[in-house]
């Protein structure tokens, strides 16, 4: 595209990055989690290609499936985690180590460091979405055409 | 009964979505169709869990004692929205190969698979 | 005629799912919500998580959560299968 459009995408595209990683943080206290967070930055790869157009990042298509695989796997072992009680148990929570303070219960300002191991699924999920998405996205700008480029 | 517009929007948005499944023949109006179906029912399920004057379920900075609207339809709902994105995908590049081998987007030139 | 069957089936679908909307509860007044209030009541307590909604889908439903991945997976990988280069 034009100048301008690479413009405002350079501009534009760590903010959205940042945004999506926000999105995934919190996704345990405020709005948001893993899926939505990865959508937004599924988002900012959807802008670089309308940027600079599908050739110039055909590279990113095995990172992308990497980072989904991973994903994937960090997610089940995450699962594995609380094996000692049931699959998918959160042996984390509460336990006053990683994301294990305790919470206040009613409303309140939110702690970041809580809920166990929600946290990380969110942020295996949020990868996990923004590998498929972006690998979507890339193979879609890539292939997506009448002739086979 | 008149108060019940909320479900009878999403049921009309399935109704388009169907109109546009039935009598549409470019396929990828037809995916548009089958998109506004699903956000017609994720629609619903949502209103379905709506208390009235109810607050999200999240308790960071929420007011207190005020009634929390139903969680569960949001998080089915979330499942709902994903899986749609991933079946959308799908048709979409089914939708590409069926233009790239028979040039045309007409669902009823493609007549290899019916019966 | 195959035209004014299809309408016909539309015109009967249209009726019912409009008469089901319009007949449901009414709207913002959920009679069985046993499940929920457990959940909004107990999710603090349980999944130390302020946001009830992520606390269900990863922990309640995360055997749910993990069906989605696998179709999200499925999906991705079937697009990678169809949109390829074709050796000619």
């Amino acid at each position: 595209m034009s100048v301008v459009v690479r413009t405002i995408a350079r501009i534009l595209i760590p903010v959205i990055l940042v945004f999506g990683g926000y999105v995934i943080l919190h996704g345990h206290l405020t709005p948001g989690g893993g899926f939505q967070g990865g959508a937004v930055a599924a988002s900012a790869v959807a802008l670089l290609l309308v940027a600079v157009g599908a050739p110039a990042v055909k590279k990113l298509k095995a990172p992308f499936s990497v980072l989904e695989d991973l994903g994937g796997v960090a997610f089940v072992v995450l699962g594995f985690l609380g094996i000692g009680f049931t699959f998918f148990a959160n042996s984390l929570a509460g336990m006053g180590g990683l994301f294990g303070a305790p919470v206040p219960s009613g409303p309140n300002p939110g702690v970041l460091n809580t809920a166990g191991t929600v946290p990380l699924m969110n942020w295996a999920v949020g990868l996990k979405v923004l590998g498929g998405l972006g690998a979507v996205l890339v193979l879609f700008g890539l292939f997506g055409g009448d002739d086979d480029r | 009964m008149i108060g019940n517009v909320p479900f009878v929007a999403c049921m009309v948005l399935v109704l388009l979505g169907l109109w546009a499944l039935l009598f549409r023949r470019n396929l990828i109006k037809v995916v548009i169709g089958l998109k506004v179906i699903e956000n017609g029912v994720n629609l619903y399920l949502v209103a379905t869990g709506y208390v009235k004057g109810g607050i999200a379920p999240i308790y960071t900075y929420a007011p207190p004692d005020a009634a929390m609207v139903l969680p569960t339809p949001q998080a089915l709902t979330l499942t709902s929205i994903v899986i749609g994105l991933a079946t959308t995908a799908l048709m979409l590049a089914f939708v590409v190969v069926i233009h790239r081998h028979k040039r045309t987007l007409d669902g009823c030139k493609v007549t290899e698979l019916s019966g | 005629m195959r035209y004014w069957t299809v309408l016909a089936a539309f015109a009967v679908v249209a009726g019912c799912l409009l008469l089901g909307g319009a007949g449901m509860r009414p709207f913002g007044a959920p009679r069985l919500d046993a499940m929920d209030q457990y959940f909004n009541a107990r999710s603090q307590a349980e999944v130390a998580a302020n946001n009830v909604v992520t606390a269900i889908v990863f922990d309640y439903r995360g055997y749910d959560t993990l069906g989605e991945a696998t179709v999200l997976f499925v999906a991705v990988v079937g697009v990678a299968l169809i949109l390829r280069r074709v050796k000619r």
